[in-house]
């Protein structure tokens, strides 16, 4: 095993002072958060908008002339025109804001597939999906008689591309995918994987939760139809997420759930719908977590996601050798391409017991299944530690995480 | 070094007694019980462990009893320091045990009249909130056995 070299970069951010939470002690000693994949710390900038929302504006959308309620409306819907921008949608229309990944997936199932699937008809998804993108598939499958079919994985944690082509044949519908793995980091090849889709004319969703916080994210570049994530891994409030979709899709779509806000019309025999995207916002949607998430783009925005994803694959490579130098440390997840996420083993130590003892020691780490069983069957073990990474983590963090691991390799030794 | 040294380790230390890695390790009564009677599964969803657990009853005296399953160190000591306990016992003791330990692994306050034995290595669980599922999983796992509940007992 070849030695780590001691740091020295200049490629890495310096942003850790905009985190207010991060400067506490967690049992004595300065927290190290390397949790971020679980979720997201909120910047100041973030949480100072919200708080100035609810001191200053707060009013219910869309639904008022008076001033607050216009000012409301005025933040809520910009958020919205920034995550066009930041994802680069084609329309506004195609932004349609949820409670989070879990929502925007089960929506596609239910609205999108749900009518449409039949007995015969399949889903293909892969091995490597965290728990929501996997449970709504199999529950749509059940309701509607069709298959559902699941692409192998590799040792090092990489979809088999090879079976991933031959399972898309014309009889599937609908095609899900993450985009990147949250419980290994794998970083899939989405483009191909949507344009091997696209020559079957399989419609394609993308599990984004993991990708938007790591790297530029251009939905038409990446040419899906669906792409859906979630607010708090990108540094935003919790209860918020986007559900990317084709304007043409959702046009065709039946309403999620029905409420205020998503109707133009009620009559006693019968509703006519709002237009895109309010027919799929039911209900008083979660004003300031979106003005919130609006926060967090311009906060990324300033920074820039090339500039995060390269402090990112810095600190990644370092974390993967440094851990990969501690004796009896077997590294879970070894895809050539990778982001910010490292799962790995310590010896015959039980995840659990190494999450305590970190812990202990003020580095707060992810330990178990990750949302993400199917993976750790393939890998036959009941979990994994994972230390994930952000623009806020530095090389002293990942010196943190080694020191308390060998920390755990003499209390078991 | 040193920085790692300096730690108060007493309170991990204290979790992590030999008593307990000695058990993580060498799991005693481990393995499918082939005259079991009665059995129970737990499963603590927040961390993966999984046990089942295996008891021959006769006449109300839990005759043998054997565990099989996965699960961290804390898990797996305890529920083999249970099997060590509970061969040999009626089942009516049993049941006290279980309120007994499940109250002393939970509460600071317990009473603690009751001698618990060698499971006193467990309390230093009550630092530790989110590992006291842990500790407890076996022990609700044998409730249930001697219940004779279909359904897996969870700590949640
Ligand atoms: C890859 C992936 N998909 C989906 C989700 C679900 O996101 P949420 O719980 O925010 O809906 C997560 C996060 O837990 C994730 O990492």
């Amino acid at each position: 095993m070849s030695q780590v070299q001691p740091f020295t970069t200049n490629a890495l951010l310096d942003v850790s002072g905009d985190f207010p939470v991060l400067d506490q002690e967690v049992h004595g000693r300065p927290l190290v958060y390397l949790d971020s994949a679980a979720s997201a710390q909120q910047p100041a900038a973030v949480i100072d908008t919200v708080a100035a929302y609810h001191r200053n504006d707060h009013a219910n959308v869309h639904r008022g002339v008076h001033t607050l309620s216009e000012r409301a409306t005025e933040a809520y819907e910009g958020a919205r025109d920034k995550i066009q921008a930041f994802i680069n949608a084609n329309s506004r229309r195609e932004i349609v804001l949820t409670s989070g990944t879990t929502e925007s997936i089960n929506l596609v199932a239910q609205s999108y597939c749900r009518p449409q699937l039949k007995p015969g008809n399949k889903v293909l998804i892969t091995q490597l999906e965290h728990h929501s993108n996997f449970v709504p598939w199999q529950l749509v499958c059940e309701q509607t008689g069709a298959d559902l079919l699941i692409a192998p994985i590799d040792r090092r944690g990489q979809l088999d591309l090879e079976r991933l082509q031959e399972l898309m044949t014309e009889d599937v519908f609908l095609l899900a995918v993450g985009h990147v793995s949250n419980a290994l980091g794998t970083v899939n090849p989405i483009q191909d994987i949507v344009g091997w889709a696209k020559q079957r004319d399989i419609k394609v969703l993308v599990d984004g939760a993991q990708g938007v916080p790591h790297m530029a994210i251009d939905v038409a570049d990446i040419g899906c139809d669906f792409y859906a994530f979630s607010g708090h891994k990108m540094f935003g409030p919790t209860g918020t997420g986007v559900l990317y979709g084709r304007e043409a899709l959702l046009d065709d779509m039946p309403p999620w759930q029905g409420g205020g806000d998503m109707i133009l019309e009620v009559r006693l025999d019968g509703t006519v719908f709002n237009d895109l995207p309010y027919k799929f916002e039911a209900g008083t949607p979660n004003i300031s977590g979106v003005i919130g998430l609006g926060a967090a783009i311009d906060y990324l925005n300033a920074i820039g996601m090339d500039r995060i994803a390269a402090h990112e694959h810095v600190l990644l490579e370092y974390m993967m050798g440094k851990l990969s130098d501690v004796d009896g440390v077997r590294l879970i997840g070894t895809a050539e391409s990778k982001t910010s996420v490292q799962s790995f083993m310590l010896g015959d130590i039980h995840p659990h017991d190494l999450g305590t003892i970190l812990d202990h020691q003020g580095v707060a780490i992810r330990t178990g299944h990750h949302c993400a069983m199917p993976v750790m069957d393939f890998f036959e073990i009941p979990g994994t530690a994972r230390a994930s990474l952000a623009i806020y983590n530095s090389s002293d963090d990942v010196d943190r995480l080694i020191a308390a691991v060998e920390k755990a390799r003499h209390i078991f030794a | 070094m040193n920085t790692v040294e300096a730690i108060d380790a007493d309170e991990l230390r204290d979790l992590y007694r030999e008593l307990i890695l000695d058990h993580a390790r060498k799991p005693r009564h481990f393995g499918k019980l082939e005259s079991a009677t009665h059995a129970a599964q737990g499963i603590n969803p927040l961390c993966g462990d999984k046990l089942h657990l295996y008891l021959q009853l006769e006449n109300d005296v839990i005759r043998d009893a054997s565990f099989e399953g996965s699960g961290c160190a804390i898990s797996v000591a305890s529920a083999s320091l249970l099997t060590d306990t509970v061969i040999g016992m009626k089942t009516d003791d049993a049941i006290h045990w279980f309120d007994q330990v499940t109250d002393r692994l939970t509460n600071e306050s317990a009473n603690s009249d009751f001698d618990i034995g060698k499971l006193q290595a467990l309390e230093g669980v009550r630092e530790f909130p989110s590992r006291v599922k842990c500790a407890t999983l076996a022990w609700h796992a044998l409730h249930s056995a001697i219940e004779q509940r279909s359904t897996p007992a969870s700590t949640e």
